[in-house]
């Protein structure tokens, strides 16, 4: 049963994932992207990573490409966008990327079949995660959280000089 | 027996949830009648409750009609992403003892999850209806929900951390001795207010800003795709109550009245008679909102929550991570 399901949902996810790599329409490749990380979400859950599931659903599918949605609506590029897509989709440009994907995978297949993989059959509660992520794995988490405050301080940046600008426009 | 029973409270939550939506689409304009003065809808049957059925009949045979200009697959979608994973959400929640459809471990996150899942009805259906007005109220409330969505989630942890689990019933049994709207009440008030933003609801309904916006990002819906956006909100507002009463008011929690009959079932229906009693109470204080408070304006709305909720949650988690540090 959990096998059948989780091949069902792994060919949803490379089904979905290779339409949104074709599609020309952003809009529709961003929603097969979503419902394949959706899918991934399912994976994650049957293989017994419940907590990681439903970070992969909040996260990726929730908050990411919610705002590339947003950046797609604030753009509105409509069908010029569709053509340029279509001119940047042409069959040279598959060559180099199609090779460099096929070692990928063939590594894939040979690390796989050599090595015993099989569903286990315990799942990870949240608290075990989270007791390796702030035991082991603490550097990782701080190193992380120095990125975030870096990318704030960004966002902060641009802002304020924008608005500093404006106050400027309206004084004058 | 047992697959029996399980399709019986997978379909009773379904049909459950939808009932109450469109019980509360009633009770709403009646209470606002009351609140303001008039009358409302009392004309069919005890109450007026017969336009339930009245209206439903309306959406049914109105003509469910597709704009040319619209991107149709995307159009037809957006209302049922919506309704559905609202609908998903209330799969965790416990509504008495053993009357739920799942218990997971991570339940208070699938019900985060599933309200970042909502927020697609709404972008999408401004993005692809591709007007103007839909597709401004599209980005308004994905702006909005996206960041109320860091406030809920950061408002529960308090509880999260109290209880030491993410399930909801570990989460209301942990409330026996005191509900958690005592000790985590600042979580409570932000969870609220974000509550009422991630189901776009008055006086935090400006994704559909009538005076600006005509109808936000269903402008261009009719018929029952348009019913299905309306009952996606009620059922919205039934699963934010569901969730306060839950998470802060003790969910199934209270005095067994019936106990000296001494039948063991029906200590289940006392809990589900309290638990229902509380989350009704919410669902009226959603209506008195409406009734009661002006709209704020969209720049107001986002300084609200980023500068005044985002610190306020930082404090509660803060303060309960030192508490609950001093106490082991």
């Amino acid at each position: 049963m959990e096998l059948i399901l989780f091949y069902l949902a792994a060919a949803i996810s490379l089904g979905t994932t290779l339409m949104a790599i074709t599609r020309t329409n952003a809009a529709h490749a961003l929603i097969y992207f979503i419902i394949s990380l959706l899918a991934s979400a399912v994976i994650f859950f049957l293989v017994g990573a419940p907590f990681a599931a439903v970070l992969e659903v909040i996260v990726y599918a929730g908050a990411i490409m919610v705002l590339f949605v947003f950046v797609i609506m604030m753009l509105n590029l409509g069908e010029a966008g569709q053509r340029q897509e279509q001119a940047w989709l042409s069959l040279s440009a598959w060559i180099v990327p199609a090779i460099l994907a096929a070692i990928l995978l063939a590594e894939m297949v040979l690390v796989l079949s050599s090595s015993e993989t099989p569903i286990p059959a315990q799942s990870v509660t949240p608290k075990q995660v989270g007791e390796s992520l702030f035991g082991p794995y603490i550097l990782a988490v701080e190193i992380a959280s120095m990125l975030l405050l870096a990318g704030l301080v960004g966002a902060y940046h641009l802002g304020r000089r924008y608005l500093e600008e404006t106050r400027e426009d309206e004084g004058e | 027996m047992e697959i029996i029973l399980a399709l019986l409270k997978v379909f009773g939550v379904l049909i459950g949830a939808v009932l109450a939506a469109a019980v509360l689409t009633w009770y709403e304009r009646r209470m606002l009648g009351l609140w303001q003065d008039r009358l409302g809808p009392n004309r069919v049957w005890f109450f007026g409750i017969g336009i339930v059925v009245a209206d439903m009949l309306k959406m049914f045979f109105k003509d469910d009609w597709i704009p040319p200009f619209a991107d149709k697959p995307i159009f037809v979608m957006a209302p049922a992403i919506m309704l559905g994973s609202i609908w998903m959400a209330f799969a965790v929640v416990p509504f008495a003892p053993g009357i739920h459809v799942i218990d997971l471990n991570v339940g208070l996150l699938f019900f985060m999850g599933m309200s970042s899942m909502a927020v697609y009805g709404v972008l999408l259906g401004g993005l692809s209806s591709n007007s103007k007005f839909a597709l401004i109220g599209g980005l308004r409330s994905a702006a909005q929900m996206v960041s109320y969505e860091v406030f809920m989630g950061l408002s529960l942890m308090g509880v999260v951390m109290i209880t030491g689990s993410f399930s909801l019933v570990k989460i209301v049994e942990a409330q026996g001795d005191l509900w958690f709207v005592v000790t985590q009440f600042l979580g409570f008030i932000v969870f609220m207010i974000a509550g009422i933003a991630e189901s776009h609801r008055l006086p935090f309904d400006l994704p559909e800003a009538e005076q600006e916006l005509v109808q936000g990002f269903h402008t261009e819906y009719s018929g029952m795709s348009f019913g299905m956006y309306m009952v996606g909100e009620y059922m919205g507002v039934v699963l934010v109550s569901v969730f306060i009463t839950t998470i802060f008011f003790g969910g199934w929690l209270g005095p067994d009245f019936l106990a000296w009959t001494g039948i063991a079932w029906l200590s289940t229906v006392t809990d589900f008679f309290w638990f229902a009693v509380k989350a009704a109470f919410f669902i009226s204080f959603f209506v008195l909102l409406r009734a009661a408070m002006p709209r704020p304006r969209y720049d107001q709305l986002m300084s609200l929550g980023w500068k005044i909720m985002l610190p306020l949650t930082l404090l509660n988690l803060v303060v309960t991570g030192y508490v609950l540090l001093m106490q082991t």
